[in-house]
């Protein structure tokens, strides 16, 4: 991919990614958030935050999928700005849902699980945005940053999880962000799978392994 | 290049397909009105029209009543759809004229009556009552109505008569939410099924309720009759209702089949008994900021604490 080509697919994915916390604020000046603001605005961010969290767990199974790969530079950002809007939803929550009542919120993180899920969700996410630069990738190292990362699988089961147990019988949208997660992390299971079948069948060489393990690097074509 | 992400438009927000299709006759029909306005509400849905009633301060709560706004754009109506503004944005669908209400079971005196002739029964009484969602969210609403005990008496419930179960509307050409989609993983059973004990039911605070506001229901708050019962949470309070029958044993709820654990039969508002995946103990009343403690049987202990003396609570949720 050409810089470019980069910089405008990175400007589109800024924009759409701002789009709901504009939503958000120009709602709020116009005084059109409804007549639940607050869970009008919980809603929207946690909403929004599953929804940028799947679309960076989107982009491996499409490597996988169609062979293609200029999609992985996208990673980052996509999962950055989960992380943004997870903060958010989080301090809503706390300053303006509860206003700060912490013995309340903790009482609830302790005996509500749909809340326990969601907190440790936010917790999981911090390492993973910490170590987001290239600097700490490189501290790291490649390896040690690949392992911390997978951290992201468990984050979406959880995030999931949040949704459905809170969610009332005869909502349907947790149930489709549960199956979108479930193909994703299919789609690396299956791959995990017949690349191990492959590696018994032949033993893999060097440079194979580098195309088929690296997931931060572009794999050459 | 072609970017994917998830959409921003909510499906919810999506013109329904087939209103689209329909978009000349509505766009008509908005013309015929505003050329006719003395027309003769003859098919006409009748919400909104003026509906006279007199104020009964003993059942009016002090709390300020929540915005007309509020009432009829903020609401729990699956039938129409899981969002809350599913209800507003869809109920023009309902059609509240012809409707008629079967009241059968063990009375002496079934009878099916047309919506018309029930509210012209008894004297009309405009009550503010407070709502308290189960969710965890509240409202003040003045309704109009008369006491269900009033229609109960005259249908003269026999020996056998134990509980009033309540059917609402089934009809998925109105109800969209009623519809089985696609990608529909999870919904209740349908017709929406409520029920109240007789004592409960001749309760003077059980209210047969045609309007709101001093207007008639709007479709959206569960038009063109319904009930509603304000120590109850929400759901409790049965809208579009097509059947009352009096029963010998409890009927079965809609929300109780779809989780025992988590509705039953009673489902009083208590502060002291959580769901089993949020807490009851504060409410947000709609329009104000901070959450408000939830007051034991809504606010209404004084007057239906003694229906339960004796019962666990806890297990009787």
């Amino acid at each position: 991919m050409s810089r470019r080509t980069r910089i405008i697919v990175k400007g589109a994915i800024w924009g759409v990614a701002l789009l709901p916390l504009l939503t958000l604020f120009y709602r709020y000046s116009t005084d059109r958030l409804g007549a639940n603001p607050i869970s009008y605005a919980t809603n929207l961010l946690g909403d929004t935050t599953l929804r940028l969290l799947l679309a960076s767990l989107a982009l491996t199974p499409l490597r996988m999928t169609f062979k293609i790969s200029w999609q992985m530079s996208l990673r980052r950002l996509l999962g950055l700005f989960a992380f943004f809007y997870a903060c958010l939803h989080f301090t809503i929550w706390i300053a303006v849902d509860h206003f700060f009542d912490w013995n309340e919120m903790m009482a609830d993180v302790v005996k509500r699980p749909y809340i326990t899920v969601g907190v440790l969700a936010l917790t999981l996410l911090m390492p993973l945005a910490a170590t987001s630069t290239t600097r700490m990738i490189k501290r790291l190292g490649a390896k040690n940053w690949r392992r911390l990362h997978r951290l992201v699988y468990v984050i979406g089961v959880l995030a999931v999880l949040h949704y459905l147990w809170l969610a009332k019988k005869g909502v349907n949208d947790p149930f489709v962000y549960a199956a979108l997660l479930a193909i994703l992390l299919g789609v690396r299971l299956f791959d995990w799978a017949r690349r191990g079948a492959r590696s018994r069948r032949q033993p893999i060489s060097l440079t194979n392994r580098r195309v088929t393990m690296a997931s931060s690097v572009p794999p050459k074509p | 290049m072609l970017i994917r992400h998830a959409p921003d438009i909510k499906a919810s927000e999506i013109t329904d397909f087939h209103l689209y299709l329909n978009r000349r006759s509505f766009l008509l029909g908005m013309a015929a009105l505003a050329l006719a306005p003395s027309m003769p509400a003859a098919s006409a849905v009748p919400a909104g029209e003026r509906l006279k009633a007199t104020r009964n301060e003993r059942f009016t709560v002090a709390d300020s009543p929540t915005t007309l706004e509020s009432i009829t754009t903020y609401n729990n109506f699956y039938e129409f759809g899981t969002n809350k503004d599913d209800p507003a944005r869809l109920a023009h669908m309902l059609k509240t004229r012809p409707w008629t209400v079967l009241v059968d079971g063990h009375v002496s005196r079934p009878k099916r009556y047309d919506v018309d002739e029930l509210v012209r029964l008894f004297p009309l009484e405009e009550r503010v009552y407070r709502l308290r969602c189960v969710e965890g969210w509240s409202m003040v609403i003045p309704w109009i109505g008369y006491p269900l005990a009033s229609l109960i008496k005259r249908v003269e419930p026999t020996s056998k008569a134990k509980f009033v179960e309540f059917t609402s509307l089934l009809d998925p050409q109105q109800f969209p939410g009623q519809r089985q989609g696609f990608l529909s993983f999870s919904s209740l059973e349908w017709p929406y099924v409520e029920g109240l004990r007789l004592d409960e039911a001749l309760q003077p605070l059980t209210l047969l309720t045609f309007g709101l506001y001093g207007q008639v229901l709007p479709n959206q708050d569960g038009a063109p009759i319904r009930v509603v019962v304000p120590w109850k949470y929400g759901f409790k309070s049965a809208k579009s209702i097509v059947r009352i029958r009096f029963v010998a044993e409890q009927p079965k709820t809609t929300w109780e089949k779809a989780a025992p654990r988590e509705y039953g039969f009673y489902s009083n508002v208590n502060s002291t008994v959580d769901h089993p995946r949020w807490s009851q103990a504060t409410e947000r009343r709609i329009g104000e900021f901070r959450r408000r403690k939830t007051l034991m049987f809504n606010g209404y202990e004084d007057q239906v604490a003694s229906l339960y003396t004796g019962m666990d609570l806890g297990k009787s949720y």
